[in-house]
């Protein structure tokens, strides 16, 4: 087991106008960790994932990340976000870029790279994801699959020591969503720490180390995929995986 | 009316002088038109910065320009700012009409930024871009593509706007028009003369953003 904490929230709250949405959240994430976040919809696992990346900011509470605490206010949120690597529900490419321009915009404008060694990076990205035929390709011609295998690539660019998905195969045709949890799988076997919100049970329940279950802003139950499935501790839970008929 | 031959004889006699007023009627509308979309962009900025005081102050420009005449703005520059620095009337004409055009431009920047979608913003963030970044790499360039058809309407209706310079006595093509018009007893001709460079002029504006449309829609599906 690695210790070394990724990430670490204490006691987060976050409410929209009189909705609170985020209630004492504690939660740890340890380094090759993967964690998948489940819920319904309204529970507050997207928010909670966005306001890891500072999307979203904190009311109270406490967001460290590497051992350093994040103040939203006086630190250079963009300099965490080049280790925090995210991958968004509708992809979010950037449709006036080729592919490989999307791929290396960050690095070069964000990192200064030079150009050359960006393009020779996003390569071997776009091979590792399986996309490396598509390079001069605009994002409009790609399925959604690929779209989110692209973006996948354009967060790895950055280097990220993390990567959190918000519900990266929600907007696919069904038959798409494997190619993208393939790629996320693989990525989970190379160590990289993870937190992932889905409602892939089947890949919560093999790539996962943890599952976090939350609930109207709480989180209600959190255990390793065998615990979680197969002894939910929490009424609740019980209810939840009954629901998705995956007891 | 007058006969085709003889308005044909006119347009050939007289092409010279017309074509030296087109050229400044296009000086005076491409100057315009590229302060204007400078202007424009601050002022979209401004409206877009969630910042009260420059909201405002966006708001008032836009307000003061859609709400007076065209030809009451060139004449306040006109008269006037010259009455206190000399300001030519190349100048005073240029700049009346980018201060007009540019509170038009930043309405149709406003749109066309916000119209991109918000995602778009938070990836350029996610990725550890600044918000200038993010704005200058990912939203700008998406917003003007779909600016492009209002803007080249824009432009279209500076061209024409720019005939009031005549009122403070450049030589553009209006001006040029009714004082050969009125000299030769036979304004008609003149008028229709003048209709015809204003057409050419339109149909090369819309052949160049017709254009920059097409090399900018590279990335559509």
């Amino acid at each position: 087991m690695n210790t070394k904490e990724m990430i670490k929230i204490n006691q987060l709250n976050k409410s929209f106008g009189d909705l609170h949405v985020l209630k004492d959240i504690n939660m740890t994430v340890y380094e090759s960790d993967v964690v998948c976040l489940i819920g319904s919809s309204g529970s507050g696992k997207s928010t909670l994932l966005r306001c890891l990346n500072f999307l979203e900011r904190k009311d109270n509470g406490s967001i460290i990340i590497e051992g350093n605490e994040v103040n939203p206010r006086t630190d250079d949120l963009n300099k965490i976000r080049e280790k925090v690597g995210m991958v968004f529900q509708n992809f979010n490419l950037f449709p006036h870029k080729t592919v490989l321009e999307n791929i290396t915009e960050a690095p070069i404008m964000v990192k200064g790279i030079n150009k050359e060694e960006a393009i020779i990076k996003a390569k071997q990205l776009l091979k590792k994801v399986g996309l490396e035929d598509k390079s001069d390709v605009y994002p409009g011609k790609l399925s959604g699959g690929q779209k989110q295998r692209v973006a996948i690539a354009r967060a790895l660019a950055m280097e990220p020591d993390i990567m959190l998905f918000d519900e990266p195969t929600s907007a696919l045709d069904p038959e798409l969503v494997g190619e993208v949890l393939t790629t996320m799988k693989d990525l989970a076997e190379e160590g990289m720490t993870m937190v992932v919100v889905t409602h892939e049970m089947g890949f919560a329940r093999e790539v996962a180390d943890w599952i976090v279950y939350m609930h109207d802003g709480k989180i209600v139950e959190r255990g390793t995929p065998e615990e979680f499935f197969n002894h939910p501790k929490e009424e609740r839970t019980r209810e939840f995986l009954n629901a998705t008929m995956l007891k | 009316m007058p006969s085709f031959s003889h308005f044909f004889n006119i347009l050939m006699e007289t092409k010279g002088v017309f074509l030296k007023a087109m050229l400044l009627t296009l000086e005076l509308t491409v100057v315009s038109i590229l302060l204007g979309i400078v202007i424009g962009l601050v002022f979209a900025l401004l409206k877009i910065s969630n910042i009260k005081v420059l909201e405002l102050i966006s708001d008032i420009y836009v307000y003061l320009v859609r709400g007076t005449p065209l030809i009451v703005q060139i004449f306040i520059l006109y008269f006037g700012i010259s009455g206190i620095f000399l300001l030519p009337d190349f100048w005073a004409a240029s700049l009346a009409l980018a201060l007009h055009n540019g509170a038009y431009i930043s309405e149709i920047l406003r749109g066309a930024i916000q119209s991109v979608d918000k995602g778009q913003f938070e990836a350029g963030r996610s990725l550890g871009m600044t918000k200038t970044l993010t704005l200058r790499r990912i939203i700008l360039p998406q917003a003007f593509r779909r600016a492009l058809p209002p803007l080249g309407n824009q432009f279209i209706i500076s061209l024409k706007d720019s005939s009031l310079a005549a009122f403070i006595s450049m030589n553009e093509l209006f001006n040029v028009a009714t004082t050969l018009g009125s000299n030769n007893f036979d304004e008609m001709t003149y008028l229709l003369i003048v209709a015809v460079y204003y057409l050419l002029l339109v149909a090369l504006m819309t052949f160049v953003v017709n254009r920059i449309e097409l090399k900018l829609a590279v990335s559509d599906r």
